[in-house]
């Protein structure tokens, strides 16, 4: 028995098509049996020059190609590309208009976090929560198809405000839905977010401290899991956020550390309770009145440019539009949360294993239209 | 007599096209192919409320193990040659659903320059189901006229092999 | 501070680096040196006063004559930010990295090699990031052409629409 035991690195390929839906990402893996040296992103499997197309379509016409940015929350790109097309070209929006983007945007963040949490159970292996999350979130879609006709990729903002007013008797079935959801979230949470396995798969993973995660400019959940108190709606409020009260969830390393993958998970579970929260004091405070404001059809904002923060499910989302006086924008630039968090995640993947891989996607939440635009 | 009428009624009697495209059609298993949007839609439509699993289909992450493929998503260029890739290891026989605009003709992305219009140009294609995304219900329409194809099948006589694509 | 007074006092510190400072609506900006980018990120990074610890955003925009390319930084500590831009040359544009300073830019700067074609002095993966290892040209830019074909694919679709009417004219 002398001769010697040959060991080396293998190098494997988690290829475009995999299980964990985040979308088609793909990772070369350097590994060392199960624990990873290195794990290398390469993306650009989604690139579908969404940011070309907007030269070519023009303002009003761009609105349906912000859906396609991050389809899982689409409200707060379309909110997005109106407050940067309204910046640009001084157009006011109506206080109803304004609540009815509140109401919509917040419905899509809980409909976001429910994906995500279901989305983390999948990965892990379980399949029920993603059930039940599905099942609540057919739900909300139900409610927002009511609202604006579609299931997935709304087009439900238009530039000066909203296109359509809430139906009639849809703000009781808002407030009855959301007091169906309060007691189906703690349900969840008793069954999987504090279940022994999930704690034991999720806590001191990826941990992130707050200098690398500004550093590499993490945004959302993702930074004030680290512990960073940075939200765009309480910190450079826009819309009618300064009328409505809520918290600001922050990470604290209860499981494990500050800034592991069990905080950026719990991070969505709280962000859901406080989303709650907001719709039920938008849905009682709304006044009447228009919802959409005067603009022309031929838009044509002043040469400039503008950069717009707004903060998405996702985390705090920029727009940068750059006019040059016609109707059709110069150059568009959405700089997304999913970007920064994938540029780390060469960093983070030294030592972990390969199943802690999909762990840290699942917690920070990437998705790929949003890498790729 | 008729022989037919003297079997007992716990006796069923077919031909064996239909027998065998009726065990195929019922357990289509599909490999998890979703690239964007329509991605969602799948997941909803395998999801509690419009159930695809009780018609037999079950998502299989491999292309090994599937005989269906669902593309829902846009198809850029630099994944229709892994799409090939991946068609080419699924086992015969092998159908194709494409889903959604997108991979139906290139969708809303015709203007893009990065953008594949539509998966036919890579693949053979035996259902198309439109919308943007198209709703659960009908990606499960698409299914069952996938069924009624594979039901007038005579596997005997199955389709000839497709030609592969120039690699560069 | 306002994002005016920090451009404005930035140009005090920096005499002659400052190019332009714009005042124009909605939001001001000033265009420096290309060749002393570093210089003024590393000095808005360590200063107290600014603590801009965060390049936000990272972007390149293809007016015909030039190339520029936008930066955004952000002070977590101070809540305030500050707009920067640099002026580059079409024929052959070329700037150092920012990638020591803030690694954010690490990727943002291979997305604008890969579409704009703007080549970084300095960054350590200098690669196509969106687009596949083999594509020409930079579709970012104004004069991109499409190519017709890609490994044997085409890039054009027959419209069923001009079919019809030419089916219909007959």
């Amino acid at each position: 028995m002398s001769e010697a035991f040959h060991t080396e690195e293998m190098t494997l390929n988690m290829g475009p098509q995999h299980p964990s839906t985040h979308g088609v990402l793909r990772f070369v893996i350097k590994a060392d049996g199960e624990v990873m040296r290195e794990a290398i992103p390469d993306v650009g499997y989604l690139h579908r020059s969404i940011e070309k197309i907007a030269e070519k379509v023009g303002y009003h016409g761009f609105m349906p190609y912000t859906d396609r940015v991050d389809y899982v929350c689409a409200m707060f790109t379309n909110q997005g590309w109106a407050m940067a097309c309204e910046k640009l070209g001084n157009v006011e929006v109506p206080r109803r208009g304004e609540y009815c983007r509140v109401i919509a945007t917040e419905f899509n963040r809980l409909a976001s976090h429910l994906l995500t949490v279901g989305l983390m159970g999948m990965d892990i292996g379980a399949m029920t929560p993603f059930l039940h999350a599905l099942r609540e979130r057919e739900m909300i879609n139900d409610l927002i198809e009511e609202l604006c006709g579609a299931r997935l990729t709304f087009n439900y903002m238009r530039i000066g405000g909203v296109a359509w007013d809430l139906p009639p008797g849809w703000r009781e079935k808002a407030i009855a839905y959301l007091d169906h959801l309060a007691p189906i979230l703690d349900e969840f949470n008793s069954l999987f977010s504090y279940n022994k396995i999930c704690i034991e798969r999720l806590a001191n993973v990826a941990v992130i401290d707050a200098a690398d995660a500004i550093n590499y400019n993490l945004v959302g959940p993702n930074l004030r899991a680290s512990g960073v108190n940075w939200d765009v709606r309480k910190d450079m409020p826009y819309s009618v956020y300064p009328e409505l009260e809520f918290d600001v969830p922050l990470g604290s390393g209860e499981w494990g550390t500050t800034g592991d993958a069990m905080d950026r998970y719990m991070m969505r579970i709280r962000e859901m309770v406080q989303s709650s929260r907001i719709l039920r004091q938008a849905l009682k405070q709304m006044p009447e009145g228009a919802v959409l404001g005067k603009v022309v059809r031929n838009f044509k904002p002043p040469a400039g440019e503008c950069q717009i923060r707004v903060e998405s499910a996702r985390g705090d989302q920029g727009w940068y539009v750059v006019s040059d006086g016609t109707g059709f924008p110069w150059r568009v630039h959405v700089r997304t949360g999913s970007f920064a968090a994938m540029g780390m995640i060469q960093k983070l993947s030294r030592g972990l294993m390969i199943a802690d891989l999909v762990v840290l996607i699942a917690s920070l939440d990437v998705i790929a239209p949003e890498i790729d635009r | 007599m008729p022989l037919l009428n003297t079997l007992p009624d716990y006796v069923l009697t077919t031909k064996t096209d239909e027998l065998i495209n009726w065990m195929r059609k019922s357990s289509l298993w599909y490999m998890l192919f979703g690239l964007a949007c329509c991605a969602i839609e799948l997941m909803h439509t395998g999801g509690p409320r419009s159930d695809i699993e009780r018609f037999g289909a079950t998502p299989r992450a491999s292309a090994r193990q599937s005989d269906l493929m669902i593309i829902a998503g846009t198809l850029t260029l630099k994944m229709a040659l892994r799409t090939r890739l991946l068609y080419d290891q699924m086992p015969d026989p092998k159908y194709v659903i494409s889903m959604g605009s997108c991979s139906n003709c290139g969708g809303l992305f015709q203007l893009a320059y990065s953008v594949c219009d539509g998966v036919d140009k890579v693949l053979p294609v035996d259902v198309y189901v439109p919308g943007c995304p198209p709703r659960p219900e009908a990606l499960t329409e698409g299914l069952l006229k996938l069924q009624e194809k594979i039901m007038s099948e005579r596997w005997l006589a199955r389709a000839k092999a497709v030609e592969p694509i120039a690699q560069a | 501070m306002e994002s005016l007074a920090i451009l404005k006092r930035v140009g005090e510190r920096f005499p002659g680096k400052v190019l332009e400072l714009s005042e124009r609506k909605p939001d001001p900006f000033a265009v420096v040196d290309s060749a002393s980018i570093v210089e003024f990120g590393r000095f808005l990074r360590d200063d107290p006063e600014f603590a801009m610890d965060c390049l936000s955003n990272e972007t390149g925009v293809d007016y015909k004559e030039h190339v520029e390319v936008v930066y955004h930084l952000f002070s977590y500590s101070h809540r305030h930010g500050c707009e920067l831009k640099v002026k580059l040359p079409r024929a052959n544009p070329e700037v150092a990295s920012v990638e020591e300073i803030w690694r954010a830019a690490n990727w943002m700067e291979r997305e604008i090699f890969d579409l704009l074609g703007v080549n970084f002095i300095g960054h350590s993966d200098m690669r196509r990031i969106l687009m596949p290892e083999d594509w020409l040209g930079y579709p970012l830019r104004k004069d991109f052409v499409e190519p017709l074909e890609y490994h044997g694919i085409a890039t054009v679709r027959e419209s069923p629409i001009i079919r019809l009417d030419q089916q219909k004219k007959k």
